[in-house]
């Protein structure tokens, strides 16, 4: 991936701007001509109210796309997907394993945010928790049990994190709480598990 | 003891065991180390939270060296 530049902190903030610059760029010519309708012809308010629904489904889209690269896969054989369990499970805390066999997701705490690494994609919660990077990145192998394919990713990860987040290719980068709504129960809760715990080990970090 | 490990479709194969005095298993070990490795699999060790080093020799004073298949953005 010579081409593209390595990913850092400061890269991924240009990166989430150009993203919210791209969304606004096309959404608001839909309010904008929803307001200006219904300001010339108040007749027209019900295309005003298609414009208005376009101008807020296309960031909804985007969320969709990115909630959608933490979605769980197939099941894979269940003697070969326990067996991968033991692998992954010595390679990161109670906790997380437990997450994961709630939700398919593990934590990982990096320099670039705190990750929920799954079986064909990655969330990175960036600093301040607000924005959340979706990365659709997977083992080449398709044949991994689930716990196989997060465990690749996982030390993919920890081996190299900005080679990691620039390999990976971007699906949506945008407001936690947009994001949210988007994700499954499952992913939810690891969204909410691993902000409470980006928050809390800022405070330890406070205090 | 330490084990050379390789993610594949069973969940995972143990493809070596050593100690360090046991020059046989070592020797068996290096071999299926760079097999592998030919084959196109990185070996990684990892080091907790946050950390792992992919290496291209054996590290024969690890417990645990993990082979992985390349990954790929989706």
């Amino acid at each position: 991936m010579y081409w593209r530049p390595r990913a850092s902190p400061r890269s991924l903030r240009r990166t989430g701007r150009l993203w919210t610059l791209s969304t606004i760029s096309q959404t608001v010519p839909f309010v904008i001509t929803a307001a200006f309708l219904g300001a010339l012809k108040p007749i027209t308010v019900p295309v005003g109210l298609i414009l208005l629904a376009h101008a807020w489904i296309i960031p909804e889209l985007y969320a969709a796309r990115g909630a959608n690269v933490v979605s769980r896969r197939g099941a894979g054989a269940p003697a070969a997907e326990a067996r991968a369990m033991l692998l992954l499970g010595d390679l990161v805390s109670h906790e997380a394993r437990e997450l994961y066999a709630r939700t398919g997701l593990v934590p990982e705490r990096g320099q670039l945010g705190l990750w929920l690494v799954g079986e064909a994609g990655a969330l990175l919660v960036l600093p301040g928790e607000r924005r959340v990077n979706c990365l659709c990145v997977k083992a080449t192998d398709p044949q991994l049990p689930p716990a196989d394919r997060v465990a690749h990713l996982l030390l993919a990860l920890r081996a190299d994190e900005s080679g990691f987040a620039t390999l990976a290719n971007l699906a949506f980068s945008g407001a936690r709480w947009r994001l949210r709504r988007r994700l499954g129960a499952r992913a939810r809760e690891a969204l909410d598990q691993a902000v409470a715990r980006a928050r809390a080990s800022r405070g330890a970090q406070g205090t | 003891m330490s084990r050379l490990i390789r993610m594949d479709q069973t969940g995972h194969t143990t493809l070596a065991e050593w100690i360090e005095e046991d020059s046989e298993a070592v020797e068996a070990a290096l071999s299926a180390f760079r097999t592998q490795l030919n084959e196109g699999y990185f070996a990684v060790v990892s080091r907790g939270e946050g950390h792992a080093e992919q290496v291209r020799e054996l590290p024969l004073d690890e417990p645990l060296v993990i082979l992985r298949r390349p990954i790929a953005g989706g």
